[in-house]
Protein backbone atom coordinates (compact mmCIF):
# COMPACT_ATOMS: atom_id res chain seq x y z
CA UNK A 1 0.00 0.00 0.00
CA UNK A 2 2.78 2.40 0.92
CA UNK A 3 4.50 1.70 -2.38
CA UNK A 4 1.29 2.44 -4.22
CA UNK A 5 0.82 5.75 -2.41
CA UNK A 6 4.39 6.77 -3.14
CA UNK A 7 3.96 5.91 -6.81
CA UNK A 8 0.73 7.91 -6.91
CA UNK A 9 2.52 10.90 -5.41
CA UNK A 10 5.41 10.59 -7.87
CA UNK A 11 3.10 10.51 -10.88
CA UNK A 12 0.95 13.45 -9.77
CA UNK A 13 3.49 15.78 -8.11
CA UNK A 14 4.96 18.58 -10.23
CA UNK A 15 8.36 17.99 -8.62
CA UNK A 16 9.71 15.28 -10.98
CA UNK A 17 8.82 17.41 -14.05
CA UNK A 18 10.45 20.53 -12.64
CA UNK A 19 13.56 18.53 -11.76
CA UNK A 20 13.67 16.91 -15.20
CA UNK A 21 13.30 20.25 -17.02
CA UNK A 22 16.00 22.05 -15.02
CA UNK A 23 18.37 19.06 -15.14
CA UNK A 24 17.93 18.60 -18.91
CA UNK A 25 18.63 22.31 -19.42
CA UNK A 26 21.75 22.11 -17.24
CA UNK A 27 22.92 19.07 -19.22
CA UNK A 28 22.43 21.14 -22.38
CA UNK A 29 24.52 23.97 -20.91
CA UNK A 30 27.34 21.58 -20.13
CA UNK A 31 27.21 20.09 -23.61
CA UNK A 32 27.46 23.59 -25.10
CA UNK A 33 30.44 24.40 -22.89
CA UNK A 34 32.16 21.18 -23.85
CA UNK A 35 31.52 21.24 -27.62
CA UNK A 36 31.10 24.98 -28.30
CA UNK A 37 29.00 24.05 -31.34
CA UNK A 38 26.27 26.60 -32.20
CA UNK A 39 23.79 23.73 -32.64
CA UNK A 40 24.34 22.71 -29.01
CA UNK A 41 21.75 25.16 -27.62
CA UNK A 42 20.70 24.24 -24.06
CA UNK A 43 17.04 24.81 -24.97
CA UNK A 44 17.19 22.41 -27.94
CA UNK A 45 18.84 19.68 -25.90
CA UNK A 46 16.40 20.17 -23.02
CA UNK A 47 13.46 20.08 -25.44
CA UNK A 48 14.54 16.79 -27.01
CA UNK A 49 15.09 15.13 -23.62
CA UNK A 50 11.90 16.44 -22.00
CA UNK A 51 9.71 15.73 -25.06
CA UNK A 52 10.99 12.15 -25.14
CA UNK A 53 10.20 11.58 -21.45
CA UNK A 54 6.75 13.21 -21.76
CA UNK A 55 6.01 11.02 -24.78
CA UNK A 56 7.33 7.77 -23.28
CA UNK A 57 5.41 8.22 -20.02
CA UNK A 58 2.21 9.05 -21.91
CA UNK A 59 1.87 12.35 -20.03
CA UNK A 60 -0.50 14.91 -21.54
CA UNK A 61 0.93 18.33 -22.43
CA UNK A 62 -1.65 19.98 -20.17
CA UNK A 63 -0.43 18.01 -17.15
CA UNK A 64 3.21 18.76 -17.98
CA UNK A 65 2.45 22.42 -18.61
CA UNK A 66 0.68 22.97 -15.29
CA UNK A 67 3.41 21.05 -13.44
CA UNK A 68 6.12 23.32 -14.87
CA UNK A 69 4.15 26.59 -14.70
CA UNK A 70 6.55 27.86 -12.03
CA UNK A 71 9.35 27.77 -14.64
CA UNK A 72 7.25 29.50 -17.32
CA UNK A 73 6.30 32.15 -14.79
CA UNK A 74 9.81 33.58 -14.97
CA UNK A 75 9.35 34.43 -18.66
CA UNK A 76 7.60 37.63 -17.51
CA UNK A 77 10.29 39.14 -15.26
CA UNK A 78 12.99 37.89 -17.68
CA UNK A 79 11.30 39.81 -20.51
CA UNK A 80 11.29 42.92 -18.31
CA UNK A 81 15.01 42.33 -17.69
CA UNK A 82 15.71 42.67 -21.44
CA UNK A 83 15.77 46.41 -20.66
CA UNK A 84 19.18 45.84 -19.05
CA UNK A 85 21.21 45.01 -22.22
CA UNK A 86 19.44 47.90 -23.96
CA UNK A 87 20.45 50.21 -21.11
CA UNK A 88 24.06 49.00 -21.34
CA UNK A 89 24.34 49.50 -25.09
CA UNK A 90 22.74 52.92 -25.34
CA UNK A 91 26.16 54.63 -25.44
CA UNK A 92 26.97 52.87 -28.72
CA UNK A 93 24.16 54.60 -30.51
CA UNK A 94 25.83 57.93 -31.23
CA UNK A 95 25.16 58.81 -34.87
CA UNK A 96 23.42 55.49 -35.43
CA UNK A 97 19.94 56.06 -34.07
CA UNK A 98 18.24 56.71 -37.39
CA UNK A 99 19.85 53.88 -39.44
CA UNK A 100 19.18 51.50 -36.61
CA UNK A 101 15.54 52.42 -36.04
CA UNK A 102 14.76 52.42 -39.76
CA UNK A 103 16.57 49.12 -40.29
CA UNK A 104 14.96 47.33 -37.34
CA UNK A 105 11.48 48.64 -38.18
CA UNK A 106 11.85 47.60 -41.83
CA UNK A 107 13.07 44.19 -40.65
CA UNK A 108 10.05 43.72 -38.39
CA UNK A 109 7.64 44.68 -41.18
CA UNK A 110 9.32 42.32 -43.67
CA UNK A 111 9.61 39.48 -41.17
CA UNK A 112 6.00 39.60 -39.96
CA UNK A 113 4.38 40.19 -43.36
CA UNK A 114 6.49 37.71 -45.34
CA UNK A 115 6.01 35.08 -42.62
CA UNK A 116 2.24 35.52 -42.71
CA UNK A 117 2.00 35.74 -46.51
CA UNK A 118 4.25 32.76 -47.26
CA UNK A 119 2.26 30.54 -44.90
CA UNK A 120 -1.04 31.71 -46.38
CA UNK A 121 0.03 31.42 -50.03
CA UNK A 122 1.28 27.87 -49.45
CA UNK A 123 -2.01 26.84 -47.86
CA UNK A 124 -0.97 26.80 -44.19
CA UNK A 125 -4.19 28.48 -43.07
CA UNK A 126 -4.99 31.43 -40.86
CA UNK A 127 -4.03 29.97 -37.47
CA UNK A 128 -0.57 28.98 -38.68
CA UNK A 129 -0.09 32.42 -40.29
CA UNK A 130 -0.90 34.14 -36.98
CA UNK A 131 1.53 31.76 -35.27
CA UNK A 132 4.37 32.50 -37.75
CA UNK A 133 3.97 36.30 -37.47
CA UNK A 134 5.94 37.04 -34.26
CA UNK A 135 8.60 34.28 -34.53
CA UNK A 136 11.56 36.65 -35.06
CA UNK A 137 11.17 38.22 -31.63
CA UNK A 138 12.86 36.83 -28.55
CA UNK A 139 10.98 33.68 -27.48
CA UNK A 140 9.12 35.09 -24.43
CA UNK A 141 7.82 37.98 -26.54
CA UNK A 142 6.91 35.61 -29.39
CA UNK A 143 4.87 33.56 -26.90
CA UNK A 144 3.11 36.64 -25.54
CA UNK A 145 2.47 38.20 -28.96
CA UNK A 146 1.18 34.95 -30.40
CA UNK A 147 -1.32 34.67 -27.55
CA UNK A 148 -2.35 38.30 -27.98
CA UNK A 149 -3.07 37.79 -31.70
CA UNK A 150 -4.76 34.39 -31.38
CA UNK A 151 -1.93 32.22 -32.70
CA UNK A 152 -0.65 29.04 -31.03
CA UNK A 153 1.82 30.28 -28.40
CA UNK A 154 3.58 26.92 -28.00
CA UNK A 155 4.27 26.70 -31.73
CA UNK A 156 5.44 30.31 -31.93
CA UNK A 157 7.91 29.42 -29.19
CA UNK A 158 9.21 26.50 -31.24
CA UNK A 159 9.46 28.58 -34.43
CA UNK A 160 11.35 31.26 -32.51
CA UNK A 161 13.76 28.68 -31.06
CA UNK A 162 14.30 27.19 -34.53
CA UNK A 163 15.01 30.50 -36.33
CA UNK A 164 17.22 31.48 -33.41
CA UNK A 165 19.24 28.31 -33.81
CA UNK A 166 19.30 28.78 -37.58
CA UNK A 167 20.89 32.20 -37.05
CA UNK A 168 23.42 30.82 -34.59
CA UNK A 169 24.49 28.09 -37.02
CA UNK A 170 24.41 29.73 -40.48
CA UNK A 171 23.78 33.46 -39.73
CA UNK A 172 27.38 34.71 -40.15
CA UNK A 173 27.84 32.68 -43.38
CA UNK A 174 24.57 34.06 -44.81
CA UNK A 175 25.68 37.61 -43.95
CA UNK A 176 28.95 36.95 -45.83
CA UNK A 177 26.97 35.69 -48.84
CA UNK A 178 24.79 38.82 -48.75
CA UNK A 179 28.01 40.91 -48.65
CA UNK A 180 27.05 42.60 -45.38
CA UNK A 181 30.45 43.38 -43.85
CA UNK A 182 29.89 46.38 -41.58
CA UNK A 183 30.15 44.94 -38.07
CA UNK A 184 27.30 47.00 -36.65
CA UNK A 185 25.02 46.15 -39.59
CA UNK A 186 25.84 42.44 -39.18
CA UNK A 187 24.99 42.48 -35.49
CA UNK A 188 21.76 44.40 -36.02
CA UNK A 189 20.68 42.03 -38.82
CA UNK A 190 21.39 38.85 -36.86
CA UNK A 191 19.68 40.09 -33.69
CA UNK A 192 16.63 41.19 -35.69
CA UNK A 193 15.93 37.69 -37.03
CA UNK A 194 17.51 35.32 -34.51
CA UNK A 195 17.12 37.22 -31.21
CA UNK A 196 19.02 35.92 -28.15
CA UNK A 197 20.20 32.64 -29.65
CA UNK A 198 21.70 34.46 -32.65
CA UNK A 199 23.16 37.04 -30.26
CA UNK A 200 25.07 34.38 -28.37
CA UNK A 201 26.76 33.42 -31.67
CA UNK A 202 27.42 37.07 -32.56
CA UNK A 203 29.02 37.63 -29.14
CA UNK A 204 31.21 34.61 -29.71
CA UNK A 205 32.38 35.98 -33.10
CA UNK A 206 32.94 39.66 -32.30
CA UNK A 207 32.10 41.95 -29.34
CA UNK A 208 30.72 44.76 -31.53
CA UNK A 209 28.52 42.37 -33.49
CA UNK A 210 27.33 40.86 -30.21
CA UNK A 211 26.47 44.20 -28.63
CA UNK A 212 24.49 45.34 -31.66
CA UNK A 213 22.79 41.99 -31.98
CA UNK A 214 21.56 42.25 -28.38
CA UNK A 215 20.39 45.79 -28.97
CA UNK A 216 18.59 44.71 -32.12
CA UNK A 217 16.86 41.86 -30.29
CA UNK A 218 15.34 44.30 -27.77
CA UNK A 219 14.34 46.84 -30.42
CA UNK A 220 12.89 44.14 -32.68
CA UNK A 221 10.65 42.98 -29.82
CA UNK A 222 9.32 46.54 -29.51
CA UNK A 223 9.04 47.12 -33.28
CA UNK A 224 7.17 43.84 -33.74
CA UNK A 225 4.72 44.84 -31.00
CA UNK A 226 4.09 48.05 -32.94
CA UNK A 227 3.66 46.51 -36.41
CA UNK A 228 1.65 43.39 -35.49
CA UNK A 229 -1.59 45.28 -34.68
CA UNK A 230 -1.39 46.90 -38.13
CA UNK A 231 -0.21 43.95 -40.21
CA UNK A 232 -2.19 41.06 -38.74
CA UNK A 233 -5.69 42.43 -39.52
CA UNK A 234 -4.42 43.52 -42.94
CA UNK A 235 -2.84 40.25 -44.03
CA UNK A 236 -4.67 37.46 -42.20
CA UNK B 1 19.01 39.98 -5.39
CA UNK B 2 15.55 39.95 -3.83
CA UNK B 3 15.27 43.72 -4.16
CA UNK B 4 16.13 43.32 -7.83
CA UNK B 5 13.42 40.70 -8.30
CA UNK B 6 10.92 43.06 -6.67
CA UNK B 7 11.84 45.75 -9.23
CA UNK B 8 11.35 43.33 -12.13
CA UNK B 9 8.03 42.01 -10.83
CA UNK B 10 6.77 45.52 -10.05
CA UNK B 11 7.59 46.73 -13.59
CA UNK B 12 5.81 43.71 -15.04
CA UNK B 13 2.78 44.27 -12.80
CA UNK B 14 2.48 47.91 -13.86
CA UNK B 15 2.88 46.84 -17.51
CA UNK B 16 0.18 44.17 -17.24
CA UNK B 17 -2.22 46.61 -15.54
CA UNK B 18 -1.58 49.34 -18.14
CA UNK B 19 -2.15 46.89 -21.01
CA UNK B 20 -5.45 45.75 -19.51
CA UNK B 21 -6.67 49.27 -18.74
CA UNK B 22 -5.86 50.59 -22.22
CA UNK B 23 -6.62 47.36 -24.10
CA UNK B 24 -3.30 47.87 -25.94
CA UNK B 25 -2.33 44.94 -28.20
CA UNK B 26 1.12 44.64 -26.58
CA UNK B 27 2.28 42.05 -24.03
CA UNK B 28 2.33 43.51 -20.52
CA UNK B 29 5.89 42.32 -19.92
CA UNK B 30 7.09 44.37 -22.92
CA UNK B 31 5.51 47.51 -21.44
CA UNK B 32 7.28 46.55 -18.19
CA UNK B 33 10.55 46.32 -20.14
CA UNK B 34 10.11 49.85 -21.54
CA UNK B 35 9.26 51.08 -18.06
CA UNK B 36 12.37 49.47 -16.57
CA UNK B 37 14.48 50.95 -19.38
CA UNK B 38 13.21 54.44 -18.52
CA UNK B 39 13.92 53.86 -14.82
CA UNK B 40 17.45 52.57 -15.55
CA UNK B 41 18.29 55.59 -17.76
CA UNK B 42 16.68 58.04 -15.35
CA UNK B 43 18.61 56.80 -12.32
CA UNK B 44 21.81 56.09 -14.32
CA UNK B 45 21.77 52.67 -12.70
CA UNK B 46 25.25 51.18 -12.25
CA UNK B 47 26.03 47.50 -12.91
CA UNK B 48 26.29 46.83 -9.16
CA UNK B 49 22.59 47.63 -8.58
CA UNK B 50 20.38 44.74 -7.34
CA UNK B 51 17.99 45.04 -10.29
CA UNK B 52 20.86 44.61 -12.76
CA UNK B 53 22.27 41.62 -10.90
CA UNK B 54 18.86 39.92 -10.61
CA UNK B 55 18.06 40.70 -14.24
CA UNK B 56 21.40 39.43 -15.51
CA UNK B 57 20.88 36.20 -13.60
CA UNK B 58 17.44 35.66 -15.16
CA UNK B 59 18.73 36.55 -18.64
CA UNK B 60 21.62 34.11 -18.19
CA UNK B 61 19.04 31.32 -17.96
CA UNK B 62 16.47 32.73 -20.37
CA UNK B 63 16.49 29.52 -22.41
CA UNK B 64 15.33 27.49 -19.41
CA UNK B 65 12.14 29.50 -19.03
CA UNK B 66 10.76 28.65 -22.44
CA UNK B 67 11.44 24.91 -22.35
CA UNK B 68 7.89 24.19 -21.02
CA UNK B 69 6.29 26.19 -23.87
CA UNK B 70 8.51 24.45 -26.42
CA UNK B 71 7.39 21.03 -25.21
CA UNK B 72 3.93 22.09 -26.45
CA UNK B 73 5.19 21.21 -29.94
CA UNK B 74 4.26 17.60 -29.06
CA UNK B 75 0.59 18.50 -29.17
CA UNK B 76 0.95 19.91 -32.70
CA UNK B 77 3.21 17.38 -34.42
CA UNK B 78 0.33 16.17 -36.59
CA UNK B 79 -0.57 19.69 -37.72
CA UNK B 80 3.08 20.44 -38.45
CA UNK B 81 3.46 17.32 -40.55
CA UNK B 82 0.30 18.18 -42.50
CA UNK B 83 1.59 21.71 -43.18
CA UNK B 84 5.32 21.01 -43.45
CA UNK B 85 5.77 23.05 -46.64
CA UNK B 86 4.15 26.35 -45.50
CA UNK B 87 5.86 26.05 -42.12
CA UNK B 88 9.35 25.45 -43.52
CA UNK B 89 9.14 27.94 -46.38
CA UNK B 90 7.44 30.54 -44.17
CA UNK B 91 10.08 30.20 -41.49
CA UNK B 92 13.18 30.09 -43.73
CA UNK B 93 11.86 32.55 -46.33
CA UNK B 94 10.87 35.29 -43.91
CA UNK B 95 14.11 34.79 -41.95
CA UNK B 96 16.21 35.27 -45.10
CA UNK B 97 14.19 38.26 -46.36
CA UNK B 98 14.37 40.00 -42.98
CA UNK B 99 18.09 39.44 -42.35
CA UNK B 100 18.85 40.84 -45.84
CA UNK B 101 16.51 43.81 -45.30
CA UNK B 102 18.07 44.86 -41.99
CA UNK B 103 21.66 44.23 -43.12
CA UNK B 104 21.36 46.11 -46.40
CA UNK B 105 19.24 48.96 -45.02
CA UNK B 106 21.61 49.64 -42.12
CA UNK B 107 24.71 49.38 -44.34
CA UNK B 108 23.25 51.82 -46.87
CA UNK B 109 22.12 54.30 -44.20
CA UNK B 110 25.45 54.21 -42.35
CA UNK B 111 27.30 54.78 -45.61
CA UNK B 112 25.06 57.69 -46.58
CA UNK B 113 25.51 59.38 -43.21
CA UNK B 114 29.19 58.46 -43.04
CA UNK B 115 30.31 62.06 -43.70
CA UNK B 116 28.34 63.62 -40.87
CA UNK B 117 28.85 61.08 -38.12
CA UNK B 118 32.64 60.84 -38.26
CA UNK B 119 34.37 57.86 -36.68
CA UNK B 120 32.41 54.89 -35.38
CA UNK B 121 31.29 55.18 -31.73
CA UNK B 122 33.77 52.54 -30.59
CA UNK B 123 36.63 54.74 -31.73
CA UNK B 124 35.41 57.78 -29.81
CA UNK B 125 35.40 56.00 -26.48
Amino acid sequence: MRGHDTWHWLTTSPLPWILLTVAAYEAGRRLRERTGHPLAQPVLIALVVVCLVVRLTGTSYDDFSSATSIISFFLGPATVALAIPLHRQTHRLRGLVLPMLVGVLAGAVVSVSSGILLVRVLGGGELLARTMGPKSTTTPVAIALSGRFHGVSELSAVFAILVGTLGAVVGPAVLDLLRIRERRARGLALGAVSHGIGTSRALHDDPVEGAFSGLSMGLTALATCLVMPVLVPLLV
Amino acid sequence: MLVGLIWLLACQLVGEVVVRLTDAPIPGAVVGMVLLFVVLRWRRTPDSAPVIRAGDYLLGHLQLFFVPAGVGVLAYLGALRAHALPVLVGMLGSWLLAIATVGWAVTALIRRRGGETGPAPEEIE
